[in-house]
């Protein structure tokens, strides 16, 4: 309402008087900059010249901006900014501490090389339908999830993204590609909807949507009070999201559907922004009810693992093996969050960090394989050892740090994982990520023998090779610019599993931040505020309604 | 559907319900309304004017792509936020001026500005929707 107050009324009771610091603004600047440059090419869809490299442009700024957060965060703790100058709890709050800032940019360094891909990858036709703005959409969607400090707000990205990837998905409009669109975005929706449901109980319940006021109020609920209804509700629908057993499904029906570079892209973000939103709402927020239900989520990681592994071995479809692996490091994942020792949530993040690195560059390796083969199928692939031997390098880089073999990147987040199931008295546990790495090991050695290092197809005569020149025509020059993306990728791989102690040392910090709530408590609501001062103040932060 | 009769009353019918959408998105500032039923409404009166005389009148009339128009929303309702950076507020702050024109005094607003922007989404998204889903139908 305009405010055409004659008494002047004391603002700084409800609102925020002080102006921001200019750094601040970087809480907020990754979704700036991925909402209007999405915008911005969202108009320019028919300037398929300009397009790629603007977004190329956008999304290394975005990476630049990311960086500078994480940079921001690390030095000076947990930052926040609320829209619209109200004070948290009232206005919706952006607050970012170590964990937020390291998936933020992690995932758009990873969406940066798969733009750089798909500059290559992606046809004319395809851009004028809009994969830039597509993706760069979906990124603002994934890094406003990451970003967030309102569960309400959270739901909200999850939506944004999920659009965002329905465009994604169905890019090319072939017929398969519908069909596994259908199942994407029916169990998504329902997924997205028990978050709803789960949020609105959780509303009535604690009165706020603010992260860190739940935080602060549930500890104070009352004996009884339906709280571990509340987190149930959110396990099943974030386990949806992860795709973790028994709800992955989805995964394997629609992730070898669209074009390679978007199943990297998905492979990559999606999943992990469901066990990111897991960590931050069942495991920060609500400590207690998760240590209720720790051997329930032991179990589903446990079975994750196998399970994903045992579905990765059965597949002879290179893209179906990789969405099954993708399944399988959600359970690695999943068991972090089921130790939630400070070890085992390192281990978890560092793990989400490896995996999203990984599993892109997986999922951009098998396209290039897939096109140099023209094929898919594992009995038909052969010989690309002889065509392109640096991939087969690159392959098996990836392939022993997806096992989690040294000295590549998931190596040190099993080991993590490993020590802390170990020292919680979770041995079976340990096992079952063991167990995990021994069939990943398998799985990502048949894919690299069958394709790469014997002579030909299923039915070549042993000794022989096939006459490379009869492989579909793929210009040397295309295959380079598919290949730089995916050794950038896989310069990361390496980077982690030989100098991990940066990662290692970030990543506790992060882990550290989920245990121990207060500093991100005090970011939010500040130092004085205690909860008797707030308790009774129950004011609609919209601008509509009433002023005093 | 293009009889003579329809034919002939849709072009007056999609003038005044585009002219009932702004006011719709005017009047949402303090009234029931604003850019998201606006948008709604103007949609609904191109899609009218395609059912009556065919698609390809609408997209000459619409000059720009659907999309860029909704493109150009979301990229102003952004910039409505970003206006805050330069004044020293939170990102979303509410700004006011209330200039005088010929005497009369205008409350302007980046919650307008931004309110603009949804009616400009909405109205691309839907247009876009409603046109494609009318070209396929023709065929």
């Amino acid at each position: 309402m305009a405010e055409t107050s004659h008494a002047p009324i004391d603002l700084s009771v409800a609102m925020i008087t002080q102006a921001p610091a200019l750094a601040d603004w970087l809480v907020v600047a990754p979704i700036i900059v991925c909402l209007t440059g999405g915008a911005f090419l969202l108009t320019q869809r028919k300037n398929t010249a300009l397009q790629g490299w603007l977004a190329m442009l956008i999304l290394a700024l975005l990476v630049a901006v990311c960086a500078g957060l994480l940079m921001h965060v690390l030095n000076n703790g947990p930052i926040i900014m609320t829209m619209g100058r109200w004070l948290p709890p009232f206005g919706i709050t952006f607050a970012v501490d170590i964990l937020g800032a390291v998936m933020a940019l992690v995932a758009s360094t990873v969406a940066l090389f798969c733009g750089l891909y798909a500059l290559t990858e992606i046809d004319e036709q395809s851009q004028r339908y809009g994969f830039f703005p597509f993706l760069i959409l979906l990124l603002g969607g994934v890094c406003g999830a990451f970003l967030t400090g309102d569960i309400f707000n959270l739901y909200v990205w999850f939506e944004v993204l999920l659009i965002a990837s329905f465009g994604l998905l169905i890019l090319g409009n072939e017929r398969p590609q519908l069909d596994g669109a259908v199942k994407y975005a029916l169990l998504n929706l329902v997924a997205t909807t028990l978050f709803l449901i789960a949020t609105a109980y959780l509303y009535a319940l604690v009165g706020t949507l603010n992260m860190a006021d739940i935080a602060v109020r549930v500890r104070m609920l009352p004996e009884g009070a339906p709280i571990n209804t509340i987190v149930a509700l959110y396990l099943v629908a974030f386990s949806m999201k992860a795709a973790a057993f028994p709800v992955f499904f989805w995964l394997p029906a629609s992730y070898h559907t669209p074009r390679s570079v978007v199943s990297a892209v998905f492979a990559g973000l999606l999943t992990k922004v469901g066990v990111y939103a897991l960590l931050r709402i069942v495991v920060m927020l609500m400590p207690e009810s998760r240590s209720l239900f720790a051997d329930l989520l032991a179990w589903i990681a446990a079975a994750t693992l196998i399970i994903g592994v045992l579905g990765a071995l059965a597949q002879n479809d290179i893209r179906r093996t990789m969405g099954y692996l993708v399944i399988s490091g959600i359970g690695a994942m999943l068991a972090g969050a089921a130790i939630a020792s400070d070890l085992g949530l390192m281990g978890a993040i560092l793990y989400a960090v490896h995996s999203m690195i990984v599993m892109t560059a997986l999922y951009l390796v098998c396209g290039i394989m897939i096109r140099s083969a023209g094929t898919h199928d594992l009995r038909k692939l052969g010989a690309l050892y002889g065509r392109d031997p640096l991939l087969a390098a690159i392959f098996l880089i990836l392939a022993l740090a997806v096992s989690g073999l040294p000295p590549f990147s998931g190596f040190w987040p099993k080991l993590t994982l490993v020590q802390a199931a170990l020292e919680t008295g979770y041995g079976w546990l340990a096992f079952a990520i063991l167990i995990n790495g021994f069939f990943t090991t398998i799985v990502v050695g048949r894919i690299w023998v069958m394709s790469f290092w014997r002579g030909g197809p299923a039915t070549t005569p042993d000794g022989e090779t096939i006459d490379l020149t009869a492989m579909p025509d793929f210009p040397p020059k295309q295959r380079r610019a598919l290949l730089l993306p995916v050794m950038g990728l896989t310069v990361l791989v390496i980077a982690i599993g030989v100098l991990p102690r940066p990662f290692l040392t970030i990543t506790a910090g992060g882990a550290g931040g989920l245990i121990f709530q207060d500093g991100y408590i005090e970011a939010v609501l500040g130092k004085t505020a205690n909860l008797q001062g707030q308790g009774n103040m129950t004011e609609p932060h919209n601008a509509s309604g009433e002023s005093q | 559907m293009r009889t003579v009769i329809f034919r002939t009353i849709a072009p007056y019918l999609t003038s005044l319900m585009l002219l009932f959408s702004v006011f719709v998105l005017l009047r949402g500032h303090n009234e029931p309304g604003g850019g998201f039923i606006g948008g709604l409404i103007a949609a609904s009166a191109f899609a009218i004017y395609g059912i009556a005389c065919g698609v390809p009148p609408v997209r000459r009339a619409l000059v720009f792509h659907p999309m860029s128009i909704a493109g150009t929303g979301l990229l102003m309702g952004v910039m409505s936020g970003m206006l805050s950076l330069f004044v020293g507020v939170p990102f979303f702050t509410a700004l006011w001026v209330t200039p005088s024109i010929f005497g009369v005094e205008v409350a302007l607003s980046t919650a307008l500005v931004f309110d603009i922007g949804v009616y400009l989404v909405v109205l691309g998204t839907i247009a876009s929707i409603a046109l494609g889903l009318e070209e396929r139908e023709a065929v």
